[in-house]
Parts: structure tokens; sequence; C-alpha cells
């Protein structure tokens, strides 16, 4: 299992703030994890309608769509970020 | 150069005292001779605004943070480096994150201050939601391609 996070208007339109998930061997990056979840319902549809906006970081670091997610623990979504 | 400093990262919900946090950084040390502070606060432009709510990635942020901080401390001869971020509820007039650089000179305390600021706005996974003094719900900030941008040109 993979845990999922999420965070900010991601968090809100998915309508949780995190879940565990038996990815499909089929999903192995990023991009992939992102069109997989877009397809679980509306909220995630909702949420990830634009898929290249969305911020992903992998066991606490930033990584970019193309990245392959195998071993990871913990997976991170999330909007452009607005703090400072 | 000597070994680069340890910088110190907080992320927390309480107000910060600026004094205080550069008589800690300055404390016992005397070739310190520039120290540069950075506040950012909570503003309303409108007067609509009753604070904002910033959510943010436990671990992570201080992860993040403590990278960038790391990336600074290695590129510019700091004597002290101190990053705090609040996380909750923010009403115009707070503090929101604090960052103090010290150096022998202000060059160094100047630009690495900067170089935490840039990236800390497009890389520290924080989230402002305003909330609306009529009460009605309101928007999550938009994130500005100016910031990227910023933190871009540290990188050429």
């Amino acid at each position: 299992m993979t845990k999922l996070v999420y965070f900010a208007w991601v968090r809100e339109r998915i309508g949780k703030s995190e879940e565990d998930v038996a990815l499909p061997p089929a999903v192995a990056t990023v991009e992939d994890l992102l069109l997989w979840l877009k397809a679980r319902g509306d909220g995630y549809a909702h949420a990830l309608r634009h898929p290249e906006v969305i911020r992903v970081a992998i066991n606490h670091e930033h990584v970019d769509h193309a990245v392959k997610i195998a071993g990871a623990q913990e997976i991170a979504l999330f909007p452009p970020m607005t703090g400072g | 150069m000597p070994a680069a400093i340890a910088p110190v990262v907080r992320i927390q919900a309480a107000d910060f005292d600026v004094a205080a946090e550069i008589d800690t950084l300055r404390a016992g040390s005397s070739d310190i001779g520039a120290v540069v502070t950075f506040s950012g606060i909570c503003r309303d432009e409108a007067g609509t605004l009753a604070a904002l709510e910033l959510e943010h990635y436990p671990g992570m942020a201080e992860a993040e943070i403590a990278r960038i901080a790391a990336q600074a401390a290695a590129r510019w001869p700091l004597a002290g480096l101190v990053a705090i971020h609040r996380h909750g509820r923010v009403r115009p007039g707070e503090n929101i994150v604090l960052v103090v650089a010290a150096s022998k000179h202000r060059r160094a305390a100047f630009e690495a201050a900067e170089f935490m600021m840039d990236y800390l706005k497009s890389s520290a996974p924080f989230w402002k939601r305003e909330h609306r003094l009529d009460g009605a719900e309101g928007d999550w900030v938009d994130a500005t391609r100016s910031d990227d941008a910023a933190a871009a040109r540290w990188r050429k």
C-alpha cells in the first residue's frame, strides 16, 4: 500500500486528507498516478482536472511528473505553494 | 571558508519576537558585522480580510526549509541563519515568516536572506486561504509566476 496525502484545494476537492491505496503495476510514474487518480471519481476529476499544475512530493521531497514512484512510502499532491 | 553554520528552522503556530531572534543569533559572537532581517506580514489591501489560514505539510515543511537554508549556508559565508514560518490563523498586521541572516559583511547577509525568501515562497509547502470579514467563504490565494521567476534567477 502507498500512502497518499492531499493539501489545500486538492484535499478539499478530493474530500479527504489522506488514504492508503494499492497501486496497479501499470502506474509507474507520477504522471501515471495523476491520471489513474483522476479517473477514480468526481472529486478526483475536479481536483486533477489540470494535472500539469499539481505539485507532487515523494517522501517529503519535490519531484517532477516524470519520476518513477516505485518504493515511495508517502506521495503528496498539492497546488502550487503560497507561503512566505 | 569556515565550515557552514547550522541553520535554525522552526515551523510554529505561535508568533515570534524579531528582536529576541536577532539577540539569540548574535549571542556570544563578536565577529558578526551584518544582520539582515526579513519579516513577512499578513496584509489586508481591501479592508475585507479577517485572517489568513496557513495550511502546511508537517514534516516536509521543516525538511524543505532546512534544505533551502543548507543551500544558503553553503553558498554564502554566514555566521548565523534563522528561518521561522507560522501556520494556522494569522490576522492582518501579524507576522507570518521571519528570515534572519548574519555575516561578517552586509552583501552575504542581504543575498542569503533574499535567496531564502525567494525559495521559501516557491517551494516551502504552505498554502494560504483567506477568511473574509463578512463571513463569506474566502478563496485559496493563487500562486504568482513572479515568485517562481524570483527563485529561478538564483540558478543563473
